[in-house]
């Protein structure tokens, strides 16, 4: 806002000022509330309503001040005269100069000096009110004008806070910062430098991508995700926000018998976008389930279950993600990982599947995602899928769809643990999608 | 004792002079790569047209300003957090309130709804984070139920769940961060890095799913491996604290809001910031910002009242949403990215018939 302000004051590009009428008395060097957002759209190319909107925060935190009706912190877009506090903060700094003869505080004598080079151009005019507003002091009484100086003083230190001071005015939990943890020991710069300088260092080796190859792929995300982004551009048959009409959110539940095209297309996007949505998950289960009916044995990862499920007594360790509950399922993992593996469920510890998860997180990726995209399974699926109708927003407002509540997934689970039987929620794994396989 | 004062003293302005020389040469490294700009590159795509959104729900309830909020897997419901203390679970859809809880402190600065939909947690000035069950019993207080999770040495700034219920990521006014596990309350990681108040954190929509990114008051954004709690990259051109992060929906890159009135956006590959969204006449820091389900737009929420859209591509601002009568404290958008939500510090107050309230308002916005 400072710079703003300071801009605004600028000799040749700011705001003009002039005398300006308030009834029938002339105020000298005064803007109008109308000069002050006319200035704002010009400089800033903005609207009128957001010039608006800033010049009223310019006014509300002290910036500018009303000349009339001074109560109401607030701008108008009118003829309104107003006036740049900094002048009284200005001219009050010459009145303690003159008085105490080039005597003020270090801090203040900064101010004085800096405000001084920004308002060069009125200096005249500080200085003529600086002297009128002694002369007009000194006709009061002493007693009345101890209190005044007290309060101006105090003013000044609570908007114009000298360096060091906290600024009362913020509002929010204190935050702690490099700036007013003044007391720091020497120890602590050491520690804080030495782990600096590793981190700095070990950058230093890192491997960058040119920024040619990375900016790329954000335009290419953004265009391939634009179809279904529905902000963008909306979303068939309609956005429920918009026409109370949630078919959209029935349509995309998580199992329908017939989903969207656009849902099918995304899981091409990548293994992910598969993975995530648990039709596409069940999807590819079924494919897997097709391919190798019948031609593989039973692999290693039946030791992984049997491990796991003995071995390893934390109950997150789905290892039955790795594969549908049940049947077997050819999952190959190398002897390294498999070895590692078994290694590490000797001394069990959080990350003991990892290794394997990620291995055969790649490998289905690299291996079974393309050739399900490419199947007939996918294909038929695709050529099935449904591309819902619009249905355009009501034509008569008033009449308001009802809005229907829908049941809490929290209901979902209590029931399930109501009847007695716990169900390894597919949702429920420690680390991402890998383990989701 | 004075020997080692200097000693002390020298190696002090020494270290500091390595460690600045090294930045140095790094910002050199980071350099050479440079060959472009986004927006350069996105010359050839096309420009969007101005947007009018509009609010479609205000979800008033709060007494007092809405700090933070989550929305459920859903796509529907939605937790919010007060000053006041209360946690309010929303049906954002119907505008019903689900849920209501009174945390024993004030300023809950941090709510985040769990995977599964049966959980919410948060946590604020009580330097904890609690995990509410949430029982769809009319006569269960879930007070009674609540399980303390994780415990700082300051406030809790930000939390957040992994991609299960079992594990809370949350980060703190004492500098760090710190995974939890929900049940046991194990400490499972730590993480030291910053220097000031951390105040926002984010989970990488990775494939591999353990790094995340935190922003802090130490004008550092921090990617971290969650593995092993080291910190893995950082980035500091923020010329003033970092009140959110979140990560581009690729998981490739990271957008950040700040006090310095701008949103950044940094690419994890180039290792360097890519993009700067900011305007002249913007001058008030940029509380919460969100990306789009593309990621083609970015929400961003101000203390100046408004929400400001910018193409992320283009670097241009879309639209300014104007409709909060205080600073926007929180701005996400919908798992499915059908709306946003934006929550504000408003503070209505409004006489009807003798009686006055307080409203507080949560909006949802679409085009």
């Amino acid at each position: 806002m400072e710079r703003v302000i300071v801009s605004m004051q600028d000799p040749d590009m700011g705001i003009k000022m002039r005398n300006q009428r308030l009834l029938i008395t002339v105020i000298p060097h005064a803007m109008t509330g109308r000069d002050i957002v006319d200035w704002l759209i010009q400089k800033y190319s903005i609207t009128e309503e957001e010039a608006l909107h800033t010049g009223n925060f310019l006014v509300k935190y002290g910036y500018i001040y009303p000349l009339k009706e001074p109560r109401n912190l607030c701008l108008k877009q009118d003829e309104t005269p107003y006036r740049f506090q900094v002048y009284i903060h200005t001219i009050y700094l010459a009145r303690k100069n003159i008085r105490k003869q080039g005597e003020l505080i270090e801090y203040e004598k900064e101010c004085y000096n800096a405000l001084h080079k920004r308002i060069n151009h009125t200096w005249d005019f500080v200085v003529m009110q600086a002297r009128e507003q002694l002369r007009a002091s000194k006709q009061r009484r002493k007693s009345d004008r101890i209190v005044l100086e007290c309060q101006e003083q105090a003013f000044w230190l609570i908007n114009r806070p000298p360096p060091g001071v906290m600024d009362i005015l913020e509002e929010g939990p204190e935050r702690r910062n490099g700036a007013n943890t003044r007391v720091q020991l020497v120890s602590g710069i050491l520690e804080t430098c030495a782990v600096d300088i590793e981190h700095n260092r070990k950058s230093l080796g890192r491997n960058r991508i040119k920024s040619s190859i990375c900016l790329e792929s954000f335009v290419k995300y953004c265009e391939q995700y634009q179809d279904h982004d529905p902000i963008m551009q909306g979303c068939l048959p309609s956005n429920p926000w918009i026409t109370d009409d949630i078919m959209y959110w029935n349509m995309n539940a998580e199992m329908v018998p017939m989903p969207t095209k656009l849902r099918v297309e995304r899981w091409t996007f990548s293994f992910m976008e598969l993975l995530n949505d648990p039709l596409g998950k069940k999807e590819l289960l079924t494919y897997l389930e097709k391919e190798f009916s019948g031609t593989h044995t039973l692999h290693i990862n039946t030791h992984i279950q049997w491990l796991a499920k003995v071995f390893i007594p934390l109950k997150r360790f789905h290892i039955l993600q790795f594969l549908a509950p049940g049947a077997s399922r050819w999952v190959n993992i190398d002897s390294k990982t498999m070895e590692k593996t078994l290694q590490g469920i000797k001394h069990p510890h959080r990350f003991v599947m990892d290794d394997a998860q990620m291995h055969i997180y790649f490998l289905m990726k690299k291996d079974s995602y393309p050739r399900y995209l490419k199947s007939e399974l996918y294909k038929n699926l695709l050529a099935r899928a449904v591309v819902p109708q619009e249905t355009k927003k009501s034509v008569f407002p008033f009449m308001r769809r009802q809005r229907h509540s829908s049941p809490s997934p929290a209901l979902v689970t209590q029931t399930a643990e109501d009847n007695g039987k716990a169900q390894p929620n597919t949702g429920k794994t420690n680390t991402g999608t890998a383990a989701q396989i | 004792m004075a020997c080692q004062g200097l000693s002390k003293g020298e190696t002090v302005s020494s270290l500091r002079a390595e460690s600045e020389n090294l930045k140095a040469k790094l910002e050199e490294e980071r350099s050479k790569l440079h060959d472009v700009e986004l927006h350069q590159v996105a010359e050839k795509v096309e420009a969007l047209g101005q947007f009018v959104m509009k609010t479609r729900r205000t979800l008033k309830g709060h007494g007092n300003k809405v700090l933070c909020m989550d929305w459920c897997r859903d796509k529907r419901r939605i937790v919010s957090s007060s000053q006041d203390g209360k946690v309010i679970v929303w049906d954002a859809y119907t505008t019903n309130k689900e849920h209501a809880v009174t945390m024993p402190c004030t300023w809950v600065m941090a709510c985040a709804y769990a995977p599964s939909g049966c959980a919410i947690a948060c946590g604020g000035l009580d330097n904890k984070c609690s995990v509410y069950p949430l029982s769809l019993d009319k006569n269960e207080n879930l007070s009674a139920k609540k399980k303390s999770v994780a415990m700082h040495t300051n406030y809790l700034s930000s939390c957040s769940f992994t991609n299960s219920d079992m594990q809370l990521l949350t980060s703190s006014g004492d500098g760090t961060c710190a995974l939890w596990d929900v049940e046991s309350g194990q400490l499972l990681q730590s993480f030291h890095g910053h220097s000031a108040d951390v105040l926002s954190l984010n989970l990488a929509p990775s494939e591999t799913g353990n790094t995340f990114v935190s922003g802090g008051c130490d004008k550092k954004a921090n990617v971290w491996d969650m593995r092993s709690g080291q910190n893995i990259q950082s980035f500091e051109t923020h010329e003033s604290d970092i009140n959110c992060v979140r990560y581009y929906p690729s998981g490739d890159a990271f957008a950040t809001g700040s006090d310095d009135a701008t949103c950044r956006l940094y690419d994890l590959r180039a290792d360097r910031e890519v993009a700067i969204y900011s305007k002249e006449s913007i001058i008030f820091g940029a509380s919460s910002v969100d990306f789009s389900l593309s990621g083609r737009l970015l929400f961003a929420g101000y203390n100046d009242y408004t929400i400001n859209v910018w193409d992320v591509l283009k670097g241009t601002r879309v639209a300014i949403l104007f409709g909060h009568e205080n600073r926007v404290s929180t701005v996400r958008v919908s798992p499915d990215g059908t709306a946003f939500c934006s929550g504000s510090w408003d503070n209505t107050l409004r006489r009807w018939a003798g009686y006055s309230f307080r409203f507080v308002y949560c909006c949802i916005w679409t085009l």
